[in-house]
Parts: C-alpha cells; sequence; structure tokens
C-alpha cells in the first residue's frame, strides 16, 4: 500500500513539480553481539521541540518521517533500552545536529555498550519524559520558551532583513514584488558558488557574501532600469505589474533549479560549530553573529532612513511622490536608490539564511511569504513597521513549536497574518487611512 | 529526432483530462479575475478541499462518492467566505496575498504528521474512486491512433470532465448575461458606481468568490479521481499561477477564455517539454548543457517567460477586449 503510495507519487511528479518531497531518518538498533533490540523509542526534534517519534521493530529497524529539510537531533530513550544495555559514550544517546536533505532518508547509528557507558556518566538526565514533579516542569518550560525565542528572534532578523527592501519598493513605487524571494535565493547561490561550490573561487565566507551584496545591489538596480522602470513609463497598470513579477518570479526561480540542482547543500565555512550556552540558551557562534549582525544592519538602515539625504528621500518620496517630485526630489533617482538597497539587503538575507539552515533553490520562495506577512503586519510601506512585523512573524513560528507541531510553525505566522488583516488592515505602524 | 510522437504527446496533452481539469479550475478563476476584479491567488487551495473532500470521506471515512463530493463543496464554500469576509472589503492586492497564504497553510495542515491518520500525510491518499470507474460504460482497451490515444479509464474521465467544462461554460453564460452578471462586471469597472447605486458591493464580490471557489473545487475532485490519488505537495502555489498564465493566454474575461486558454497552454507546455527530451536524447542538445530531469524544470521558466509576456504585450490574451484589462488601481 505505501509503495503504490510511493509509486503514484513518483508518477504525480510532474504535477507538483520538484516540492514533492519528503525526508526522514532511519537506522537500526542493534546490540554490540549485532542482535537487533526491538520496542526501544527514538525521538526526532527540531529547536528543541519534538517532531516525530518511532520505537523499533522486531529486527531493530525505525523511521521517522520529518517535516522538513534541516538539522534535527535524534535521542535515544533511555529509559525504553533494555536494562543491560546503555549508549557506547556519555551522551551518546543524542546525536545534534544531524543534517537531513530535502527529499533524502539518513541513517543514523546509536552505539550501544554492554558495559558502563564512560567514566563520570551515565544515562542520568535522559528519559524524564515530563514525569518529573511540577516545578522542574516550568523551569523546563521557561528554558525552551528562552531557546525558541532566541531562535525566533534570528530567525525574525532574517525575514526583516530580506524583507526591508521588500516594503521600500512597494512604498516608493506601488509594486508589490513578487519576485523578491528570488533575490533571496539568489544572494545564497552565488555565495554558494563563490565559497562552497567546486567550480567556483571557493574564497572565504565573508568575503564571498560582501561580493555577493554587491551583486544583489547590481541585480536589483539592473532590475529596475531593464524592465520595471520601462514598464512603469507604459503605463502598465500596478496589478499588471504584480502578475509580471509572478513571471519573473517562476523564471528566476527555476533558471536557480537548473544551474543549482534540487539538493540543499550547505557552505563550506562555520557549518560545524560547537554550540555557546549562557544558562538555559544555547547558540552555535555562526547563529549569533547572524542575529546580531542583522540587527545591526537593520539599525544602519533606520539610522540611513532617519538622518542622511538620501534616506530622507526615500521617505519623502514614499509619503506622496507626486509632493516630493515637484519638491526638486529626483524620484527615478530616489527608486533606484531603493532597488540597489532592497537588492543588497536581500542577497544578505539570503546568505544568512542559507547559513543557518541550508542553501536550496526555493529557500527563498518559501521565506517570501512570511516576508509578505511580516510587511502586512508591520503596515505596507513602513520601513520601521516591517523590522517589528518580521520579529513578530519568527517567534510566532519559533515558539508556536513549544505546544503545536513544528511542521505548522510558518502556518501560525500567516493565521497572524490573517487576524491582523481583520481586525487591523494597516498593520500595527500603518497609519489610519482608507485602504479598502 | 520524431515530430510525430512530440505532436502526439502535445495533442494528448491539450483534449486529456488534465486540460480539462485546468480549464474547470481556470473557469473559477474567470469568474474572480475575470469577471469580479478580485485577484484571487489561492484557487489552488480550493482545488485542494475539493480533492481532499473526496478523497477523505472516501478512503478515511468510507463514505460514498456522492457524499464526498457533496463535501467537497461544502468546505470550498466555507473556506470562500473565511477567505471573503476579512478581505474583500479591502484593496486588490490584500486579496492576494491573503489568499496565497491561505492555500499555504491549507497545504501545511493536510500534509502535517497530526493530521496524517486522517489526510495520509506527505503521502496522501490513494483509490477512493473505483465505484466512478466501476460506472464506465467504455469496455478496456485503447482507443486513439498512434500516441494519440487514451486507454478506457482515461477516456471515461475526458468525458466526464469535458462535459463538466461545457455545463460550467453554460452555466457562466447564463449567470453572466443575467442581471447579477452585469451587477458583477460593474463591480469590476467602478466599484464606486456600483455602490452609488445601492448595490451591496461586498456582497457580490462574496458571491463571486464563492462560486468561483466552487469550480475550483469541482477541479480538485476532478483531479483526484482521475489521478486517484491526492498528496498535498501536488497543490502547491505553482498550480495557481499556471492558471493565471492560461485564463490570460485564453482572454480573461470571456466565457471560452480558460477553456482555449487550456487547451493551447497544455499543447504548448508539453510540446516544448517532449522536444526538449527528445534534442537531449538523440543529442541534438548535448547531454551536457542540460539533464533530461532539468527539462522538468525549464518548462517552468518559459511559464514565467510566457506569463510575463503575455502581460506586457497582450493582457487580454486571444479572445479578450483590452478595455476590460486595463487593470487600473483599485
Amino acid at each position: 500500500m505505501l509503495a503504490l503510495a510511493l509509486m503514484l507519487g513518483v508518477l504525480l511528479a510532474p504535477w507538483s513539480a520538484a516540492d514533492a518531497q519528503s525526508q526522514s531518518v532511519h537506522g537500526t538498533l542493534r546490540a554490540p553481539d549485532g542482535t537487533p533490540v526491538a520496542d526501544v523509542t527514538i525521538i526526532a526534534a527540531r529547536n528543541g521541540a519534538e517532531v516525530g517519534k518511532d520505537t523499533t521493530a522486531k529486527d531493530g529497524t525505525w523511521e521517522i518521517s520529518l517535516p522538513g529539510p534541516g538539522r534535527y537531533t535524534i535521542t535515544v530513550d533511555v529509559a525504553t533500552l533494555p536494562d543491560a544495555l546503555s549508549p557506547a559514550r556519555e551522551g551518546g544517546q543524542t546525536l545534534k545536529d544531524v543534517p537531513v536533505p530535502a527529499g533524502e532518508s539518513r541513517a543514523v547509528i546509536f552505539q550501544l555498550t554492554t558495559g558502563t557507558p564512560a567514566p563520570g556518566g551515565g544515562p542520568a538526565d535522559a528519559g524524564e519524559g515530563g514525569g518529573g514533579p511540577p516545578q522542574d516542569r516550568v523551569v523546563r518550560w521557561l528554558d525552551q520558551f528562552a531557546q525558541l525565542l532566541v531562535e525566533g528572534i534570528k530567525f525574525g532578523s532574517i525575514i526583516a532583513i530580506c524583507a526591508v527592501g521588500l516594503s521600500l519598493i512597494f512604498a516608493t513605487t506601488g509594486l508589490i514584488n513578487f519576485a523578491h524571494g528570488e533575490m533571496v535565493t539568489l544572494g545564497a547561490t552565488v555565495a554558494f558558488l563563490l565559497n562552497a561550490s567546486v567550480v567556483g573561487p571557493q574564497l572565504q565566507l565573508i568575503p564571498a557574501t560582501l561580493a555577493t551584496v554587491a551583486f544583489g545591489a547590481i541585480f536589483g538596480a539592473l532590475l529596475e532600469l531593464g524592465l520595471w522602470k520601462p514598464l512603469r513609463r507604459r503605463g502598465i497598470g500596478r496589478i499588471q505589474l504584480f502578475i509580471i513579477s509572478i513571471g519573473l518570479s517562476l523564471l528566476i526561480r527555476h533558471i536557480i533549479l537548473v544551474l543549482f540542482g534540487t539538493r540543499p547543500q550547505p557552505y563550506a565555512d562555520y557549518t560545524i560549530q560547537q554550540e555557546w550556552r549562557w544558562g538555559p540558551v544555547s547558540i552555535a557562534p555562526r547563529d549569533l553573529v547572524i542575529t546580531v549582525a542583522s540587527l545591526l544592519v537593520l539599525a544602519g538602515v533606520g539610522l540611513m532612513l532617519q538622518r542622511t539625504r538620501a534616506g530622507k528621500a526615500i521617505r519623502a518620496v514614499s509619503d506622496n511622490r507626486d509632493l516630493a517630485e515637484s519638491s526638486g526630489i529626483d524620484v527615478s533617482r530616489v527608486v533606484l536608490n531603493v532597488w540597489l538597497l532592497a537588492g543588497g539587503l536581500a542577497t544578505l538575507g539570503g546568505v544568512f539564511f542559507g547559513l543557518a539552515q541550508l542553501v536550496s533553490w526555493d529557500m527563498g520562495f518559501k521565506l517570501l511569504l512570511l516576508m509578505f506577512a511580516a510587511v502586512i503586519l508591520g503596515g505596507l510601506g513602513t520601513a520601521y513597521g516591517v523590522i517589528v512585523g518580521s520579529l513578530v512573524v519568527g517567534i510566532v513560528a519559533q515558539v508556536s513549536t513549544i505546544w503545536l507541531p513544528v511542521e505548522l510553525q510558518n502556518a501560525w505566522a500567516l493565521v497572524v497574518l490573517i487576524l491582523v488583516l481583520l481586525v487591523r488592515p494597516q498593520g500595527i505602524f500603518g497609519r489610519t487611512e482608507r485602504v479598502g | 529526432m520524431d515530430f510525430l510522437t512530440i505532436l502526439g504527446d502535445a495533442s494528448r496533452a491539450a483534449i486529456g483530462p488534465e486540460a480539462a481539469i485546468y480549464a474547470l479550475a481556470a473557469i473559477g478563476l474567470n469568474m474572480h479575475f475575470g469577471y469580479t476584479g478580485l485577484l484571487n491567488f489561492g484557487q489552488v487551495g480550493f482545488m485542494l478541499v475539493g480533492a481532499y473532500g473526496v478523497a477523505v470521506a472516501v478512503a478515511t471515512f468510507s463514505a460514498p462518492l456522492w457524499a464526498g463530493m457533496l463535501i467537497g463543496t461544502a468546505l470550498a464554500i466555507v473556506l470562500a467566505l473565511l477567505l471573503g469576509i476579512p478581505t474583500l472589503r479591502l484593496r486588490a492586492d490584500y486579496l492576494a496575498i491573503t489568499t496565497i497564504a491561505a492555500g499555504e497553510i491549507l497545504r501545511y495542515v493536510y500534509r502535517s504528521n497530526f493530521a496524517s491518520p486522517v489526510t495520509g500525510g506527505v503521502y496522501g491518499l490513494t483509490r477512493f474512486a473505483d465505484p466512478l470507474y466501476a460506472l464506465s460504460p467504455i469496455p478496456p482497451g485503447q482507443y486513439g491512433l498512434g500516441r494519440l490515444s487514451f486507454s478506457d479509464r482515461s477516456l471515461w474521465i475526458m468525458v466526464i470532465s469535458w462535459s463538466v467544462v461545457a455545463l460550467a461554460c453554460a452555466l457562466m453564460f447564463l449567470i453572466i448575461h443575467s442581471p447579477w452578471g452585469r451587477v458583477i462586471r460593474s463591480v469590476r469597472e467602478d466599484e464606486d458606481a456600483a455602490r452609488s447605486l445601492g448595490k451591496n458591493v461586498f456582497g457580490y464580490r462574496l458571491q463571486s468568490l464563492v462560486l468561483g471557489g466552487v469550480l475550483g473545487a469541482a477541479g480538485g475532485m476532478l483531479l483526484a479521481v482521475y489521478t486517484q490519488a491526492v498528496q498535498p505537495d501536488a497543490y502547491n502555489p505553482v498550480v495557481t499561477f499556471y492558471l493565471y498564465t492560461l485564463l490570460i493566454l485564453g482572454g480573461a474575461g470571456r466565457i471560452l477564455g480558460p477553456v482555449i486558454g487550456s487547451v493551447i497552454f497544455w499543447f504548448i507546455l508539453v510540446f516544448t517539454d517532449s522536444f526538449l527530451r527528445q534534442a537531449v536524447g538523440t543529442g541534438l542538445i548535448p547531454a551536457g548543457l542540460i539533464s533530461a530531469t532539468e527539462v522538468g524544470a525549464l518548462r517552468f521558466a518559459l511559464v514565467g517567460i510566457g506569463l510575463m509576456l503575455l502581460m506586457i504585450y497582450r493582457p487580454q490574451g486571444i479572445l479578450g477586449d483590452r478595455r476590460e484589462m486595463m487593470l487600473g488601481d483599485r
């Protein structure tokens, strides 16, 4: 039956593009003498939240299907191991950061021993499974909350970097740029080409990122000069432009797919890192740098908009295009600046996103809806609102996994979007004007 | 290079069940976008609830097929109301983003692990339409000439789905030429004018959303029945983009626009696909340049270019009227 379903899934592939992927981890649990171990619970978790579990069969096999590609923590529930067996090393019941690419089933091996694990160690703090005293549960809940909050801020600040440009483009030209997600993917993949690809120059990631951001800014400006500006000159309506951007998004995304392939890949640098730990929160240095750098860049953009001449001009054009033009501001110059900025920021966001997860051909498209949610939450066309909106989206997506299945984390962000539209369509920071 | 094969493949796709199913879903979209001016980018969500309405009712709860179809229709109506009530008062682009978000939320929910006892999770459900195939009066076998031939099952589904398309076109003709249809088009042309005549613009838009959504769900049901399988990832946003492309190609705001658009769209899509595969296979295009698996991706890129060029140079498509497609700011 399952085989039939799988076969049909393959037959259906042309319908579903290349999105029809499922990924899993599997393995066979064996005692040191090679006999299979049955009835042991294996748990897969992401960001501290359980995403699936399985119990080993009579022949020791187990398999857990996972909600998406990414890094997972796979744990053997020590309490369910037979008394004679224990993990071969201290802490060997947990494998952290197991990367699972899209569409693949990854084999995971746990080594067991009949002796004592390792000096000083033992299966002491595993397998509690929520059965501890209530006080412990509250503490553990707070720990998990703190950890996910940090993850949420990281995710939110990446969304913000990508979405600020989307919002500014909308504010200055009225275009809802559906191809913005592809700018993000482009950033991640160009950096991959420069950094990790065998055909590229294999630059270190930091110079590769700088080159990518320069490329992204130029690419954004070229799009404006070569496509959007001529189309606006032809007097093509806003909704037509929106549909054209959908076509552009399909085009760029699938060109990237042909060049990059469907397989998600990591960068060459900073992928394997020891996590730092402060109290309940642990974070890889890479992720900390991403978060801090994103927030600094966002602060820089804010300062630029507030203090510099170019920034003030952008705000003036966003507020009232005609008034700005009649006050002597060169509107098409300002719009070009916005595209330069948006291209650079989106590609930078793409590199960060690829570093935090993996580089894949449709990462930007997957992020696009969250960017839209952030932009609408913050108020369409605002620059500061979108930053708050992004953080809300990121934190909602991550923290929801405490109570709710991790597969739905992005869905909750979108639900928040629809709810906000119901009660406050102009967004949290939008001005109360008629949008209907 | 065998052009007869390529032409055969392309013609088969142009009159096959997929073309009919896409035409039906696009007729619903035509109601929204072509006649009412609603930017519904979540038509695939309606197809999904229709398809899963049938599949879940029959495969999970072993209800009869007709009950599944009723459930699918009811779900589409509920979805249209849920989407429409918050967003139809807002500017058109809000509806676009909300509908595409709603389609994705539905896909996430249907593919999730916790829903899998009901929906089958990422693998979906299979083999729930046997009673319909049992009704088929066509004796088993292959019908047609050479490459342009269909199995009895495909033929049976083609008969059903093209009949439904014909019915839907007739229904649309009657509706659009009724007083209701005139109000709908006046809402598209000038919302304020319609309002000043005392028409409840919001109400009319909501009715249009429901009607087109039900047609979309019907397309989803036929797709589920035809493939005897539902799988959540088949209902991704790209399907809606396909529908827009073929609708605009045929001519939005015309009764036969989606039908002609769907036939031509599938012909071109499969023609290029088959041509590229043959070209790679016979070495006309060196295999190092594009592999056979990448041809599938290239055709999506082609749809993207097609959509851009159509929107720039001929937004009214083959049948449409340019004046009706001056989609301005609202």
